[in-house]
C-alpha cells in the first residue's frame, strides 16, 4: 500500500500548549481510518494540518511526498477534500449551490463547464441530495444538510477526504448511511479520514483506528487492537466491557465512569439480556 | 449552479434598469428645464441639464453602486449579514478627516477641496490602521477584523464629538451638513476618475465573485477549496474600504445602502455573488439617483440630506421585503 500521507514527529502549539505532539502516523490509500479520542485531544487541530489550513506546526507532514504546506491550494484541493465539522450559514445559499462549491478547484472563469456539472449530478446521486438541492441550506435538517455537504466533498473527486465528525447531529439512519458510503468509497480506493466520537461506528465500519490523548497517539490499529478496556479506560477514564458484535467486530458497552459506583439498575432487561457490565 | 442565460438575464435587467433611471432622472426637476431646448444650446437649459443636473445624477450613480459593492464585499469578508462600510470604521475614519479639516479651516489643496483630501486621507490612515491591527503576520480573522472596525468606528465617532463641542457655529454648521452626506455636482473630469476606478473595483470584484461565495460560508470551507484565502481577504478588505472611502469623501457618509441594497438582492437573486455584485452595484446605483432626485426635488427649493431619504425610503421598503419573503429564507 502507498502512502498518502507520511506524518513525521508533527506538533501544534496554540499559546502554550501543545494541542498536537509528536504525532507519527501513514494513511493509505484504500483504508477508512477513524480518529477517535476524548474532548479537547487535538483531534481537529490533526484535521487542519492534514487539511493543509494549518501553516504553521512542527515536524513534517508529507501529503503525496510533499510538504502539505508547500502545495498549491487548487491543486491540492483536487486531490483532497475536507468536512468542517458543522456548516453554518450567514446567507441564503442553496443545497446545489453549496454543492458547486466543490468545483472550485476546477473552475476557470465563471461559468461551470459540463464536466462540473456531471461531477455535481453523480455525488449528490451518491449521497441521495438531489430532492432538495434546490432549497436552502439553512432550511434543511441535520441529515439533508450533512448530505448536501458530503456531495460536494465529492464533487471535488477527491482521492483523499477527511471528514471532521461527519455524524454528529445525524439521525441512526443516516449515520449508518454515512459510514456505508465512507467505506463504500475506501473499498473503491480512496483514502478516508473521519474524526468521531462515537467508538461503535468506528468498530462497524473503519479499517483502521487512532486513539488520540492529550496530543498524542495512544494506540493506532485494526479495531480489535485499539479497542481494548485498558486502553478506552486509560484514555477515555470510563469502564467499558468488549464483546464481539453479530460481524465479529468489537462491541463497546460503556459502564460508568472509573472509580464510580455503578447503579443499580432500575429495571431488569425484559428478555432476560444483560449488560456484560 | 449558473446558466449564463441567467446571468445574462440577470445582469443585463439590472443594468437595463440603472440606464433608464440615468436618462429619465436628470429631466426632473425643481426648473422645467427640456432636453429639446438643452441640446439646441438654450440658456439656462442647457447648464442646468447638463452641468448642474447630469453630472449630480452621475456622482449619485457612482456613489451608490459603489456603498452597494461595498456592504456586498464587506458582508462576504466578515460572514456578517450587518456589515456594511461603516462597520470597519472607514465611514468614520473619513469623517473625522473631513472635520479636522472644516475645524481647522482648510480650503483647498491644489485645485482638489480640502475636505475632499482629508476625508480620503482619514479613511485610508483608519484602513492602515484596522489591517495593522487585525492581521496576525500574513493570516487575517475577520472576527479581530471586525471587532477592530467597531472600536476604531466608536474612537473616530468620539474625536467628531469633541472637534464638534469644541467648534464655532458656522464650522459646527458645516458639520453637520457634512456628517449628513450630500451629492453635488462635480467637474467631469472628477466623475471620470472616479468612475475609472469604480468600474475598475467593479470588474475586480465581479472576477474574484466565485471566490466570495466561499469565502461567504467559511474561511476554513474556502481554504481547503483551492482559495488564496489571506490573498483574498487582504483583496476584499483593501476594494471594499477604497471604495468607500472614495466615495464618502465626496459625498459625506451615506448610511444604510451598503446594507438594504445587498440583501434586497439576495431576498431577489439568491446568495449567488457571480449575481449578486453585478446586481447590487448597479440596483445601488439607481436607487441612490432616485434617492437624490426626491433630495432635491420635495422641498424644492430647499434639499433634504441624502442620508435622510436613504434611510426613510429604503428602510420601510426593506421590512416589506424582509416580512414577505423571510418564511422561504430562515426556517
Amino acid at each position: 500500500m502507498s502512502a498518502v500521507y507520511q506524518l513525521d514527529a508533527v506538533g501544534v502549539r496554540l499559546g502554550d500548549a501543545n494541542v498536537v505532539q509528536d504525532v507519527s502516523l501513514e494513511f493509505h490509500a484504500a483504508e477508512l481510518t477513524a480518529i477517535v479520542g476524548p474532548n479537547g485531544a487535538g483531534k481537529s487541530t490533526l484535521m487542519s494540518v492534514l487539511s493543509g489550513f494549518r501553516r504553521h506546526y512542527e515536524g513534517r507532514c508529507l501529503f503525496r511526498g510533499r510538504e502539505i504546506s508547500q502545495w498549491k491550494k487548487p491543486e491540492l484541493s483536487r486531490q483532497m477534500a475536507f468536512i468542517p465539522q458543522m456548516l453554518r450559514l450567514e446567507f441564503p445559499f442553496t443545497g446545489e449551490q453549496v454543492v458547486f462549491m466543490g468545483r472550485t478547484p476546477y473552475c476557470n472563469g465563471l461559468f461551470e463547464s459540463s464536466a462540473d456539472r456531471e461531477a455535481v449530478r453523480r455525488a449528490m446521486e451518491l449521497t441521495d441530495a438531489s430532492p432538495f438541492a434546490q432549497r436552502p441550506f439553512q432550511a434543511l435538517s441535520g441529515g439533508e444538510r450533512q448530505r448536501i455537504v458530503l456531495a460536494g466533498a465529492l464533487a471535488q473527486e477527491p482521492e483523499v477526504l477527511l471528514l471532521d465528525e461527519p455524524t454528529t447531529f445525524l439521525d441512526l439512519k443516516h449515520q449508518i448511511q454515512t459510514y456505508s458510503l465512507l467505506q463504500r468509497l475506501a473499498r473503491e480506493g480512496m483514502a478516508v479520514i473521519a474524526v468521531t466520537h462515537d467508538l461503535n461506528l468506528a468498530s462497524s465500519y473503519s479499517d483502521r483506528i487512532v486513539v488520540l490523548s492529550r496530543g498524542r497517539v495512544a494506540a493506532d490499529g485494526k479495531p480489535w487492537e485499539v479497542l481494548r478496556a485498558e486502553i478506552l479506560r486509560e484514555v477515555f477514564e470510563v469502564d467499558v466491557e468488549i464483546r464481539p458484535d453479530h460481524t465479529g467486530r468489537p462491541w463497546v458497552y460503556y459502564c460508568q465512569p472509573s472509580g464510580e459506583t455503578p447503579e443499580q439498575p432500575i429495571e431488569g432487561p425484559p428478555d432476560g439480556a444483560a449488560n456484560p457490565c | 449552479m449558473l446558466s449564463r442565460r441567467r446571468f445574462w438575464l440577470t445582469v443585463g435587467s439590472a443594468a437595463f434598469f440603472l440606464l433608464v433611471v440615468l436618462a429619465v432622472m436628470p429631466l426632473v426637476g425643481s426648473s422645467d428645464a427640456t432636453l429639446a431646448r438643452a441640446l439646441a444650446g438654450q440658456s439656462p437649459d442647457k447648464e442646468i441639464l447638463f452641468y448642474a443636473r447630469a453630472p449630480r445624477v452621475l456622482l449619485a450613480a457612482l456613489a451608490g453602486g459603489a456603498l452597494a459593492l461595498a456592504g456586498v464585499v464587506f458582508q462576504a469578508l466578515l460572514r456578517d449579514a450587518l456589515a456594511e462600510p461603516y462597520t470597519l470604521g472607514v465611514s468614520s475614519g473619513a469623517a473625522l478627516g473631513a472635520v479636522i479639516a472644516i475645524c481647522f479651516g482648510w480650503r483647498s489643496v491644489g485645485s482638489f477641496p480640502a475636505v475632499w483630501l482629508a476625508a480620503f486621507a482619514g479613511a485610508t490612515l483608519t484602513i492602515l490602521l484596522v489591517v495593522s491591527i487585525a492581521s496576525e503576520g500574513r493570516r487575517m480573522s475577520s472576527f479581530t477584523l471586525l471587532l477592530t472596525g467597531v472600536t476604531i468606528n466608536a474612537m473616530c465617532m468620539a474625536a467628531i464629538l469633541f472637534l464638534h463641542y469644541s467648534a464655532g457655529f458656522t464650522q459646527s454648521f458645516a458639520i453637520v451638513r457634512w456628517l449628513m452626506g450630500g451629492i453635488d455636482a462635480l467637474e467631469y473630469r472628477t466623475l471620470g476618475m472616479l468612475a475609472a476606478s469604480i468600474l475598475f473595483a467593479l470588474a475586480l470584484a465581479v472576477w474574484k465573485s466565485n471566490d466570495l461565495n466561499l469565502l461567504a460560508v467559511g474561511e476554513e470551507w474556502a481554504a481547503t477549496r483551492g482559495v488564496h484565502l489571506s490573498a483574498l481577504m487582504f483583496f476584499s478588505f483593501l476594494l471594499g474600504s477604497f471604495l468607500t472611502a472614495s466615495v464618502t469623501a465626496l459625498t459625506g457618509p451615506i448610511g444604510f445602502l451598503g446594507l438594504i441594497v445587498p440583501h434586497a438582492l439576495r431576498l431577489a437573486v439568491g446568495a449567488d455573488h457571480r449575481l449578486l455584485v453585478p446586481a447590487s452595484f448597479c440596483v445601488g446605483a439607481a436607487f441612490l439617483v432616485l434617492c437624490d432626485t426626491v433630495a432635491r426635488t420635495a422641498l424644492a427649493p430647499e434639499e433634504i440630506p441624502i442620508g435622510v431619504i436613504t434611510a426613510m425610503l429604503g428602510g420601510p421598503f426593506f421590512i416589506w421585503l424582509l416580512r414577505s419573503k423571510r418564511s422561504s429564507l430562515w426556517v
